[in-house]
């Protein structure tokens, strides 16, 4: 453990340094502009549990679906070097077959929505294998493979429930989507972290990590190694499907509908943002999941702060685009290295100096 | 000041995180000379060239050209100081003629002038006798023209100092010659010429002066005719030649009478011709022949590299289907292949994770090799085969070329191979480093396993191979051992016609 410390300590924090530089500057930014913007409140919900409010709250509560599809996302594009743009129609297809168990059984309850849960993580999961059997198997371009999927995507959702927009009322539904009675912190959050563990059990109960690094960097290498690198990037786009599913989900249940045509909608480029803002490389190849979590995080901590500043939705694009071109132009290679003999300079500077202080 | 020094460096230092790459090293160049820089891999070689050409900055001393301390912050500087680099790979554009390569991005007008450039540059082609044309496309021409094409758009910049960097490695003996009268005219036009090579006969077949380096420090600068080739080898590796020798006195090398552990009937894959192969337990034999010959196409085939599109293989008696890597791995098969850079490092990740990476892969995906095990086989590894590296987490990317071959070694010594296929493991990388990568072959022989030895130097396979495999257009065309181990017989085999093996 202490090496570990020791070990960040002196290597810096690395891919995460960007990511969670701009979370700091945008709370110390939000800080001064009003100083009761993180103010955490409790508060009784229309049911009568008690319950965290306030803008922090609502932002971590707002990335869940963002923060869950950029860990996939994360995975697709280290073992493809490429992005998958179809998440957010294949999480309408996903949450209209969950709603579509949901509709076809006489009462909610938890059965049933586990089985609708688990019936739409296998449909995300068979449209995943269909966008990665194009990109391994047809070594099509990942960002052409799943154009395909994100043209009809929101079609197929449609056609799923018969061109309805059906509602699910049921306090079980409400409770995924908002508090489970009791407990204080939004259930979404808590499905963040519970993906987040489960990409870490995975990591550590599987050579994943390792093989989608490889396969990423350099898979002529990593084939000659055993490493069958078709099943690798199938693998992947079907990790990003239940990571679809659970999104989907989420979103259904916030709403109790499903609307096939805004359901998370444009969330793919958000999602591809968050990889890009946690420092990894878009081209494939050495990854942190943890920095694409966080980059969900500044993305909507940025959305907030907008709102909170009273800019107009229709504006809120634009000022986003700003921020967002100065944190990608600060990760860029060539600051990066600018950046870092900086930071050599400054350090050997600190050692002279001492020195000179001792003849 | 030296006697006409044209290229002086004084006291360079650089420091790569955790490596200090160069320390204190002098170096000096003169006018109308050709000056070797020998070292092996790791020793500074390039990195120093890598300072003198404005890739690296450096972290402390003085260049001075002329006589007038220059500053070198990037190649564009070193150019307009008169350096100029021809580096192994070509760097120049195949798809445009000879004419546009030696001018493009120097054009003195925007609007490029193109029969204006085409004289300018014959005349220079004609006058450095080389044989290429100005409106040849670049690409139909062989590869040693295209690197005298690079030189000519070096000369024609009004370079002082050329630097050659491994110049010679792709090319072949004739070629090479045409290179050396190139190299002989421009000395005598007063050019300084630095060298950097691996072939210790090219080394004293066209220099006049020798600077060696071990470990980013300056051994010394000598006169080639006062240095032996032995002494050069002596200070390169720093070590007692007995070790040389004594490799040389390990010669009898008896066939091997053991088990068969690999046979193959007809083999073939997508890129090899069906061939017949066996080798015994504990064996070391070799495959040779010129390029093109289908030595490495053969044991690809055998591990399942391309795709296997016929024969039968028996392994200890056993017939089995070997048709990808993995199968091969399975059965106890190891291979390194031929181009590190492409198919051997995972550049990105550490050298824990590279050399761990054929061992989980035969592990399986469910049973990960914990943190504490990589770490403690990564040490073990680094420690067995000395490989320098700053830590266990150091990219491989950044080790130099003979440390990185170590590791890919140490990744397939790590499965425990039962028979391990060598492909090139010595190309490019330093004499000692060769040396320890030829007795480890033997003494891996010793302990049982069979291995597959290719070189493309005949003489380090006449070294470590007992039963020498030669190719020739895609075809085995003989089986060298016992008394016909010897130069001769196998450049008469690779050369064919009156062989007596054959058949």
């Amino acid at each position: 453990m202490k090496d570990k410390f020791k070990r960040i300590f002196k290597g810096g924090l690395g891919q995460l340094t960007i990511p969670i530089i701009a979370i700091v500057l945008l709370v110390i930014f939000n800080l001064i502009r009003d100083p009761s913007f993180f103010s955490i409140g409790i508060s009784h919900n229309n049911d009568g549990n008690i319950v965290l409010a306030g803008n922090l709250i609502s932002i971590i509560n707002g990335a869940s679906e963002l923060a869950i599809l950029a860990m996939g996302m994360t995975l697709v594009t280290a073992a493809c070097g490429g992005q998958d743009i179809s998440v957010g129609a294949a999480a309408a297809i996903a949450g209209s077959a969950f709603v579509k168990i949901l509709k076809a059984s006489s009462a909610i309850t938890w059965p049933t929505v586990i089985a609708a849960f688990l019936f739409a993580c296998v449909v995300a999961m068979l449209f995943g294998t269909f966008n990665g059997t194009l990109v391994s198997v047809f070594k099509i371009q990942p960002m052409i493979a799943t154009l395909i999927l994100y043209t009809c995507g929101r079609s197929i959702a449609y056609w799923i429930n018969g061109g309805a927009t059906p509602t699910v009322s049921s306090p079980i539904i409400n409770a995924l989507g908002s508090f489970i009675p009791g407990i204080p912190v939004p259930t979404p959050v808590i499905i963040v972290i519970v993906v987040a563990l489960v990409f870490k059990l995975v990591f550590q109960l599987t050579s994943l990590e390792l093989f989608t690094q490889s396969v990423g960097i350099n898979g002529s290498a990593a084939r000659l190694n055993g490493i069958n690198s078709t099943f690798i990037k199938l693998l992947s786009f079907i990790i990003l499907g239940v990571c679809v599913a659970v999104a989907g989900c989420i979103g259904v249940s916030r709403l109790g509908l499903i609307n096939h045509e805004t359901l998370l909608l444009d969330v793919e480029m958000d999602a591809i943002l968050a990889v890009a803002i946690g420092g990894n490389n878009l081209g494939g190849g050495k990854f942190k999941i943890s920095g694409s979590i966080i980059g969900a995080y500044v993305i909507q901590m940025l959305t907030i702060t907008l709102y909170a500043m009273k800019v107009s939705s229709t504006d809120v694009k634009a000022y986003k685009a700003i921020v967002i071109i100065i944190l990608v132009v600060i990760g860029s290679p060539v600051i990066k290295s600018k950046f870092e003999k900086l930071t050599r300079k400054l350090r050997s500077n600190k050692q002279r100096v001492p020195a000179k202080g001792a003849e | 000041m030296q006697d006409n020094a044209l290229l002086q460096m004084r006291k360079i230092n650089k420091v790569f995180p955790g490596v200090k790459a160069l320390s204190e090293v002098d170096f000096t160049l003169r006018k109308g000379e050709i000056h070797a820089l020998m070292g092996e891999n790791g020793a500074g070689k390039s990195t120093l060239i890598k300072v003198l050409t404005g890739v690296y900055q450096m972290d402390g001393g003085e260049i001075t050209v002329d006589g007038e301390k220059i500053v070198i912050r990037s190649p564009q500087d070193a150019q307009n100081n008169g350096i100029s680099t021809v580096y192994q790979e070509i760097t120049l554009c195949p798809n445009l003629t000879v004419a546009e390569n030696m001018y493009i991005g120097r054009e003195e007008n925007v609007f490029v002038r193109r029969r204006y450039y085409e004289k300018k540059a014959d005349k220079i082609l004609t006058e450095l006798g080389i044989p290429a044309r100005s409106t040849q496309q670049l690409g139909s021409c062989s590869l040693a023209v295209q690197q005298m094409v690079a030189i000519a758009r070096a000369v024609d910049m009004k370079c002082k100092v050329l630097i050659l960097d491994e110049p010679t490695s792709s090319l072949d003996d004739k070629e090479v010659n045409l290179l050396f009268n190139l190299m002989r005219d421009l000395k005598s036009q007063g050019v300084g010429i630095i060298f950097v090579t691996h072939f210790l006969e090219q080394v004293y077949e066209v220099c006049d002066r020798i600077t060696v380096l071990r470990n980013g420090e300056l051994v010394g600068e000598y006169l080639t005719e006062e240095l032996p080739q032995v002494e050069l080898v002596a200070k390169m590796i720093g070590k007692d030649l007995d070790e040389l020798s004594n490799l040389g006195e390990m010669e009898e090398k008896t066939e091997v009478d053991s088990e068969v552990f690999y046979e193959a009937q007809s083999l073939s894959s997508s890129d090899a011709l069906p061939f017949d192969f066996k080798i015994h337990k504990g064996e070391v034999n070799g495959f040779t022949g010129l390029l093109g010959s289908g030595r490495s196409e053969s044991v690809r085939a055998i591990f399942g590299a391309d795709k296997v599109t016929g024969g039968h293989v028996r392994i200890k008696g056993e017939d089995v289907k070997i048709t990808r890597p993995i199968d091969a791995m399975k059965h106890g098969i190891g291979y390194l292949a031929e181009d590190r850079k492409r198919d051997g490092i995972i550049a990105d990740l550490s050298v824990r994770e590279n050399i761990i990476l054929a061992l989980q892969v035969m592990k399986g995906f469910f049973k990960p090799i914990s943190r504490s095990e990589a770490e403690a086989f990564a040490d073990e590894y680094i420690d067995v085969l000395n490989i320098k590296t700053a830590s266990r987490e150091t990219p491989i990317g950044s080790l130099s070329g003979g440390n990185q071959q170590k590791v890919i070694l140490a990744r397939w010594l790590l499965t425990h191979p039962d028979y391990l296929i060598l492909d090139e493991p010595t190309r490019g990388i330093d004499v000692g480093t060769k040396l320890e990568i030829q007795k480890l072959v033997l003494k891996l022989a010793e302990e049982g396993v069979s291995v597959t030895f290719i070189s493309s130097e005949v003489e380090e396979m006449l070294r470590t191979c007992s039963r020498l495999i030669v190719m020739r257009d895609r075809h085995i065309v003989g089986e060298l051992k016992g008394a016909d181990l010897n130069q001769a017989q196998v450049m008469k085999t690779i050369a064919g016609g009156e062989s007596e093996n054959e058949g």
